[in-house]
């Protein structure tokens, strides 16, 4: 075939394009984009953490009172009225609180991941970055009231002149985990609220739910002790079991001994959860923009 | 302009998976799916259910174009034309279905004055974070802060929270941010419908400024004169098909032709529900009463508007008509009841209704007529854009000059004078 001497000047002067945009493209650049999108990130969360603490009037207390009040609570539950013991010689309330920690940041990722989407409706229909930034902020927004209540803890063990160990040089190793555990199951439930609506009803009740189902006003080893080896190896499919019993073994140091299958059972939940919130949330994540 | 091209588009498609038995919700009830799950695993095999019917709806299909570097390019069409589509494809908030499109160069799309900003937070905090939105880096935003407060009019504001600001002052910073974007590719939709008159003389004129500095811009407005005053060149969508590709006055002309059209076509459908079908024609004659399409600028026409009530009879007839023009929509109206006829009209059930104008005083250009009968004070028909009537330009001046259609569709002629003082 002979191509004229202006088709092939033509050919010569092809542009080069550096963005395709067919069916299935946005899967491809995935990981590269989110990187390229950092900043819109960190402002979203800066934007949430700062709308967050102007909003309420005590501001930052809000993150304290809650916390304490729970802890208080429970102590007087589970320590007192049911007469459970503490992990070791480590105070009862400072047990409880090195739990809460993590669950408090848990459950509220959860609630504030899974309503994030809907409450950007209008940025996701106007304008185009990776949605995982949404839920992924909203996680982050979450942990900033956890690292208020690190410091109430330090507070708190002062008090109770308990002092830390070596192992609290672990505790970011299993924030880490925390936050991960969080985020996973954040997506999930995030990219669940988006396709079913009325699944935002389900939520309140799942955390309920799960606040009894995770050892945070009593210890880990009571329910082993209680309910037999098999059952407790069957409670740390609970994701959050491994989290506190790593950060109780962080805080509290040899009063509070990790079970190693256990933890790692539940680490296996987390990277469970983290690979398929990810996936399902990418699956969903392409449509968003039309049903939202 | 010899521009590469900077935007291909080639057989572009978007289709939506619509559903009719839901057709106003957009999202699925988990309870829904669980029930109708439940409902599949008790019924007894035989009982064949029937699924709710699905069907693919293609918003845009079969697009394709190129847009060079340097281009400003006018999207137009009616509503539900594509429009709005094509340009969530481009600023990849959707997905295509089919074909592709290749970008070369950053985009930046403005879809909405001020998304994502938020009401809490201050002026400052705002400006960082939507420009953060629509892909600013902060440094640049920093670079710029001073020109978008500037441009905005807001610094003594700037760390008063949102919430208190003027819904103008709101528009203002929006745009003012939006604004002082560097892409090399613009996207805008319909913001500029917001905003006081002069604001928006501003933003044209900024992007008139952006379109010089050799950026592509692509614009998408109901606004036909912002179009003409700003593109270069335009597409005319139509029910998802690009219909015209080409100079921006010859798309314009051809977007506001199909209107017309369409709407006499279309003038039968156009009724409102409530309408009696009395109108069975409409005729527009020149002064020698000779059935035409076109006036002359200046002169005069007669409209003829044959009814037929069938059983009903009209007690007081009354025609009413408004004029339309094809930018500036409804211009001037008219009843018999406001302007009654010379001797009152005697109750018919079928007959012929004219109006006479002496001189119409409009300048060159397209005009839809709707047409309304009435008996008394009640509305009985209506067929809007009845008729089209064109104005074709004349020497009304004896001046060998004719008015400017850009400064609106009213025909002046004034006597002047002029009185010396010494």
């Amino acid at each position: 075939m002979i191509a004229s001497s202006s088709e092939i000047a033509r050919d010569l002067q092809e542009p080069v394009f550096d963005l395709t945009l067919e069916p299935g493209s946005a899967e491809k650049h995935y990981w590269l984009d989110l990187w390229r999108y950092r900043e819109l990130f960190i402002i979203l969360a800066m934007r949430d953490i700062s709308v967050r603490y102007k909003q309420t009037v005590i501001g930052a207390g809000w993150a304290l009172i809650q916390p304490v009040l729970t802890m208080v609570i429970m102590t007087i539950v589970f320590g007192k009225v049911a007469g459970l013991h503490s992990d070791g010689a480590a105070p009862y309330p400072v047990m409880v609180f090195a739990a809460m920690l993590p669950w408090m940041f848990f459950s509220s990722a959860l609630s504030s991941a899974s309503q994030s989407m809907i409450g950007n409706a209008n940025l996701i229909s106007k304008v185009y970055f990776p949605r995982l930034i949404i839920p992924a902020s909203s996680v982050v927004t979450s942990f900033a009231d956890f690292v208020v209540s690190l410091l109430l803890l330090i507070g708190l063990m002062s008090w109770y002149r308990f002092p830390p160990s070596w192992n609290l040089l672990a505790l970011p190793v299993f924030i880490g985990i925390a936050f991960l555990a969080a985020l996973g199951l954040g997506l999930f439930i995030t990219a669940l609220n988006v396709k079913y609506r009325d699944f935002r009803y389900v939520i309140p009740f799942l955390i309920q739910f799960g606040l009894y189902a995770t050892p945070v006003g009593f210890s880990s080893t009571v329910i082993r002790e209680k309910l037999g080896e098999k059952f407790f190896l069957l409670y740390s499919l609970n994701p959050m079991v491994g989290v506190i019993d790593g950060f109780r073994w962080a805080i509290l140091g040899k009063n509070s001994p990790i079970d190693i299958r256990s933890f790692y059972l539940s680490l296996l939940v987390v990277a469970l959860f983290l690979g398929l919130g990810i996936s399902y949330f990418r699956k969903t994540e392409q449509g968003f923009a039309d049903i939202i | 302009m010899s521009g590469q091209a900077v935007i291909s588009v080639e057989n572009l498609g978007k289709s939506y998976r619509i559903s009719h038995q839901a057709e106003h919700q957009r999202y699925v009830a988990l309870r829904d799916v669980l029930t109708d799950k439940l409902k599949g695993l008790s019924r007894f095999r035989g009982r064949r259910h029937a699924r709710p019917l699905t069907e693919d709806f293609w918003a845009l299909k079969d697009v394709s174009f190129d847009v060079r570097q340097g281009e400003v390019v006018g999207i137009i069409g009616r509503n539900g034309a594509g429009k709005s589509t094509l340009l969530k494809i481009l600023s990849r908030i959707t997905e295509p279905s089919k074909g592709r499109v290749r970008i070369k160069g950053r985009v930046a799309s403005l879809l909405e004055v001020g998304t994502g900003f938020h009401p809490e937070l201050t002026g400052r905090e705002n400006i960082f974070l939507n420009g953060a939105i629509l892909g600013m880096t902060r440094a640049e935003i920093k670079r710029r802060f001073d020109e978008i407060v500037a441009f905005a009019e807001v610094e003594r504001f700037l760390d008063t929270p949102v919430k208190h600001y003027s819904s103008g002052m709101y528009v203002r910073l929006a745009f003012a941010v939006a604004a002082h974007l560097e892409p090399e590719i613009l996207i805008v939709d319909e913001v500029l419908a917001v905003g006081d008159a002069e604001f928006q003389k501003r933003c044209l004129g900024k992007m008139q400024r952006v379109a010089d500095g050799g950026r592509t811009v692509l614009f998408v407005s109901h606004q036909l004169p912002a179009v003409r005053a700003l593109t270069t060149r335009g597409l005319l969508l139509g029910v998802g098909k690009l219909v015209r590709d080409g100079s921006t006055s010859e798309v314009l002309n051809a977007y506001s032709s199909s209107l017309s059209e369409q709407n006499a076509h279309e003038a039968s459908h156009a009724r409102p529900s409530w309408a009696i079908p009395l109108i069975k024609r409409v005729l527009l004659k020149d002064k020698h009463g000779d059935e035409t399409k076109h006036i002359a600028l200046g002169s005069g026409c007669t409209i003829e508007v044959v009814i037929d009530g069938m059983q009903r009879r009209l007690k007081k007839p009354v025609l009413g008509l408004v004029v339309n023009h094809s930018m500036h929509g409804p211009i001037a109206g008219v009843n018999t009841r406001m302007k009654p006829p010379g001797s009152p009209w005697q109750p018919l059930s079928s007959g012929i209704l004219t109006a006479t104008f002496r001189e119409l005083p409009f300048v060159q250009g397209r005009y839809l007529i709707d047409i309304w009968v009435g008996d008394g004070s009640r509305d009985l028909d209506t067929l809007p854009g009845a008729l089209v009537l064109e104005i074709v330009p004349d020497d009304v001046y004896g001046s060998g000059m004719i008015p400017f259609d850009t400064h609106g569709p009213v025909l002046l002629r004034p006597d002047w004078q002029i009185e010396a003082r010494c």
